[in-house]
C-alpha cells in the first residue's frame, strides 16, 4: 500500500490566505451574510437565557463526566457493539485508520465508496487514499459533493461550501455534471445533486460515514443530518464504515437528548434535525435491507495528547457545531480556508495542534482577538480563549523537558522572549522606568519613521517631548 | 503492542483518579420541560412538525384508507408501497388494486429489487412506533415487515401515527420504553421531510429523502 503524506502547514501561507479573502469584498460579504443568519437563527432557539445557560452546564457536566470515563467507555463500547455484530478498529494515526478502511474495501473488491458528511475523513484525507488505491470516493453531502466537484474543500464544518454562491454552483454543475444546462434556480440544483447522487446510493459498494454520538451501554453510533445521504450511506451499500475521534463517546444512552438539543440548536438553530439516524447492528437474520457488514474505525491522531493535560482535555468536550466559527469575527472575515486544516475557526485553532502539532500550527493561536464569543455561545462551555492563551503560552516559551505537546516551544524566539523580559523589567522599576521615558522623550527624533504594518495605515509612532510625570510636577501635583 | 493497547494506556495513564458525578439529566426535565396533556400534546406535534414542512392529516380508523387514497389521487400517485405483514398495510392491500392503485410489497431483500426501490417506487406506507410533541418527531423502528429503505428511498412518505402515542419529550420516550435495555438494528428519529441549506443558506426540500412527508394522525372515531 502506499504511503499518504499529510500535507497540512498552516502557519505557512496563513497571512497570505488571510489577506486574499479580506481583499475579496464578495466573499467577505458572503461570509457576514451567512453568519449573521447562522447567529440569528440559534439567537432564536435560545430565547430563554436560564434554559440555555442550565442546558450548557447540563451538557458540560455530560461531557466531562464521560471524558472522565473514557479509556472504560471505549471498553465497554467495543464489548457491546462486537456483540452486536459490529467490528471495531483502532487507528493511532491518519495513515493507520486509511489503511485499515481500504483493507475492508479491498476484502469486498470495492469500486466506489459514498461518503456521508465526515469531518474525521477529511482530518485523514481519506478520499485521496482511496483514490491512490483506486477506489472512487464520492461525497453525497450537498454542500461536500459541491466542494469536491470544485477540487475544494469544506470551508465550514457544518455548511461545508459556505464561501459559494449559488451562481457558482450554477456554473459549476453546467461545467462539470453531465446533460445539465445552467440555472441557478436552487430547487433545481438539488434535484440535480439528487439525480446524480441516487444512481450513486444505488450502485456503491461501501458506504462511510461519521459518527455524531457512541453510546456505550447499547453499543449504539448516533448521526444527525437534515439530507438523508447520511441514512443512503448507512442503508443503500453491502459495508458501512463509520469513523469517529476517540472522544465523541457516552455512557448512557439518557447523555443524548440534551446533547442533541444543544448540538442542532446551536449549529444551524433548529430543534431537532430531520433526521437522528441510531445504528446498533447490522442486518439480522430475517431482515430486507441494511448493511450485512458495519465497522467502526476510532481514531486518536493526537486526542490523547490533549486527553493528558486537565485543561487541554476540555478540547475534546466539542460536539462539533460550529457554532464558535459562526460567531468568531476571525472566521467571519477570513474564512474556513484561510486556516490551512481541516477544522478551522475557534474550534480548529485549539484541537488542530494535538492533530498537526505545535510546529505547523504556531501561529494559529494568535490569530484570535480574545473576544471571547466562541467560549461564551459554546454548547458545552469549552473555555476556548483560555485555551488559546494556553496554547500561545505552549508554543512560545523555551522549550523544556517534558512538554504537553509535541513541537512546544515551536515558535520560540531568543530575541523576542528578551525584549519581553527587558519590557517587563522596565515596566516592574519606576526607576528604570523613568530613566527609559525620559530617553525616549529626548532621543524621540532616532524613531523610524517606517515602523511595519502599523505606518501602513497610520502616522508613525513617536514618544511625546515631554514625559507625563514632568508635566505632572510642572503643574505642581 | 496493538493501536488499541497503545491508545488505551496512554488514556489510562493520564485518567482522573476522581470519579466524576453522574450527571441529572432526568432532574433538567422534570425542571425545564411541561409535561402536556394528550390533546396539547398532539397539538403541538402537529404545529412542530409542520413547521418542518410536513403534511399532517387527522384520521379514524374508519376514514384513514379513503383519506390515503384521495391524497394519492391528488399527487397524482397510482402506486404505493405498502408491508403484507401489518395490518395497516394488509387493509391497503384489500382495497387498493380494486380502486386502481397499484400496490408494491417489499416481500423480498433488497438485493433482488434496489433498482426498482430506488428508480419505480414513487411512494410509502409505514407506521410510526410513536411521536415526540416537543421536537415534532416521528419514531420509527424499522423491522423485517417495514424495512429501513421504506421510509428513505420513495419520494413521498407516508406515515401512519397513533395520536396517543405521542411523548412529551425525547428523553421521556427512551425512557418509558426502556431504549437502554436494547435497540434495534436501527432506530429512526424523522422530523420532517429530507431538506438542505447547503446553497447559499436557501431551504430546499428532498435533498436524498422523500421529498414529501404525510402524517395520518389516527384518533378513535368520535362517538
Amino acid at each position: 500500500m502506499s504511503e499518504h503524506i499529510l500535507e497540512f502547514k498552516p502557519a505557512e501561507g496563513f497571512r497570505a490566505r488571510s489577506k486574499a479573502v479580506v481583499d475579496n469584498p464578495f466573499l467577505r460579504q458572503s461570509f457576514r451574510g451567512a453568519m449573521d443568519f447562522l447567529m440569528s437563527k440559534r439567537a432564536a432557539q435560545f430565547p430563554d437565557s436560564e434554559e440555555l445557560e442550565s442546558l450548557r452546564t447540563l451538557g458540560e457536566s455530560i461531557r466531562q463526566y464521560n471524558l472522565a470515563k473514557l479509556p472504560t467507555l471505549l471498553v465497554q463500547l467495543e464489548e457491546n457493539l462486537s456483540r452486536n455484530g459490529i467490528q471495531v478498529h483502532w487507528a493511532e494515526t491518519p495513515d493507520e485508520a486509511n489503511a485499515i478502511i481500504l483493507g475492508i474495501c479491498h476484502a469486498q473488491h470495492a469500486k466506489l465508496m459514498v461518503k456521508g458528511k465526515s469531518m474525521v475523513s477529511e482530518e485523514i484525507e481519506l478520499n485521496h487514499a482511496a483514490e491512490a488505491a483506486g477506489i472512487g470516493a464520492l461525497e453525497s453531502d450537498m454542500g461536500e459533493y459541491i466542494v469536491q466537484l470544485a477540487g475544494e474543500k469544506p470551508s465550514h464544518i457544518i455548511m461545508p461550501a459556505i464561501h459559494k454562491t449559488k451562481e457558482e454552483i450554477a456554473r459549476l454543475f453546467a461545467d462539470k455534471v453531465e446533460g445539465v444546462d445552467y440555472t441557478d434556480n436552487v430547487d433545481a440544483l438539488i434535484q440535480i445533486g439528487r439525480n446524480v447522487l441516487r444512481q450513486k446510493f444505488l450502485e456503491a459498494d461501501i458506504g462511510l460515514s461519521g459518527v455524531n454520538f457512541a453510546v456505550a451501554e447499547t453499543g449504539t453510533l448516533c448521526l444527525v443530518e437534515n439530507e438523508g445521504n447520511g441514512r443512503m450511506c448507512t442503508t443503500a451499500p453491502p459495508v458501512h464504515i463509520a469513523i469517529t475521534g476517540i472522544e465523541k463517546i457516552v455512557e448512557k444512552l439518557e447523555h443524548i437528548p440534551p446533547l442533541l438539543s444543544l448540538l442542532t440548536r446551536s449549529a444551524t438553530g433548529q430543534n431537532i434535525s430531520t433526521y437522528f439516524n441510531m445504528i446498533s447492528s447490522p442486518r439480522k437474520a430475517g431482515e430486507k435491507d441494511g448493511p450485512s457488514e458495519v465497522h467502526l474505525v476510532l481514531l486518536d491522531n493526537g486526542r490523547s495528547q490533549a486527553y493528558a493535560d486537565e485543561q487541554l482535555r476540555k478540547t475534546l468536550q466539542c460536539i462539533r457545531c460550529g457554532a464558535c466559527m459562526n460567531h468568531c469575527p476571525v472566521y467571519t472575515r477570513i474564512g474556513g480556508h484561510a486556516y490551512g486544516t481541516t477544522y478551522p475557526g475557534p474550534i480548529g485553532k485549539i484541537i488542530s495542534p494535538h492533530m498537526l502539532g505545535l510546529e505547523a500550527t504556531s501561529t494559529m493561536a494568535t490569530a484570535s482577538s480574545l473576544c471571547g464569543a466562541c467560549g461564551e455561545v459554546c454548547p458545552v462551555k469549552i473555555p476556548i480563549p483560555e485555551l488559546l492563551m494556553r496554547l500561545r503560552e505552549e508554543a512560545f516559551t523555551a522549550p523544556h523537558a517534558d512538554p504537553a505537546m509535541v513541537g512546544q516551544g515551536a515558535g520560540y524566539s531568543w530575541l523576542m522572549t528578551s525584549v519581553w523580559k527587558g519590557w517587563a523589567a522596565v515596566y516592574r522599576s519606576p526607576s528604570l522606568y523613568g530613566l527609559a521615558t525620559w530617553l525616549g522623550s529626548r532621543f524621540s527624533w532616532l524613531m523610524p519613521s517606517k515602523q511595519g504594518a502599523w505606518t501602513s495605515v497610520r502616522v508613525p509612532l513617536k514618544p511625546a517631548p515631554k514625559r507625563l510625570r514632568d508635566m505632572l510636577k510642572e503643574r505642581g501635583e | 503492542m496493538s493501536a488499541r493497547e497503545r491508545i488505551l494506556s496512554k488514556l489510562r495513564a493520564k485518567m482522573p483518579s476522581t470519579v466524576a458525578e453522574q450527571p441529572d439529566v432526568a432532574g433538567w426535565f422534570a425542571t425545564h420541560r411541561v409535561v402536556e396533556s394528550a390533546a396539547d400534546k398532539a397539538s403541538r406535534f402537529r404545529a412542530c412538525i409542520e413547521l418542518a414542512h410536513a403534511e399532517v392529516h387527522a384520521v379514524t380508523p374508519a376514514n384513514w384508507l379513503t383519506t390515503l387514497r384521495e391524497i394519492l389521487r391528488a399527487k397524482g400517485l397510482d402506486q404505493i408501497l405498502v408491508s403484507e405483514e401489518t395490518t395497516h398495510g394488509s387493509a391497503v392491500l384489500d382495497e387498493f388494486p380494486a380502486q386502481g392503485i397499484a400496490c408494491q410489497v417489499y416481500d423480498m431483500a433488497i438485493e433482488a429489487w434496489k433498482t426498482e426501490m430506488f428508480n419505480a417506487t414513487p411512494a410509502s406506507l409505514t407506521a410510526a412506533r410513536a411521536a415526540i410533541a416537543e421536537t415534532g418527531t416521528l419514531i420509527l423502528w424499522p423491522d423485517a415487515a417495514e424495512p429501513r429503505l421504506m421510509s428513505l428511498v420513495p419520494p413521498v412518505h407516508f406515515v401512519l401515527l397513533d395520536a396517543g402515542k405521542i411523548y412529551n419529550t425525547f428523553f421521556e420516550a427512551m425512557q418509558a420504553e426502556g431504549w437502554a435495555n436494547g435497540l434495534p438494528t436501527n432506530s429512526l428519529l424523522i422530523s420532517g421531510p429530507s431538506k438542505t441549506a447547503d446553497i447559499q443558506q436557501t431551504l430546499a426540500y428532498g435533498a436524498h429523502g422523500p421529498k414529501e412527508l404525510v402524517v395520518l394522525m389516527l384518533t378513535e372515531d368520535e362517538q
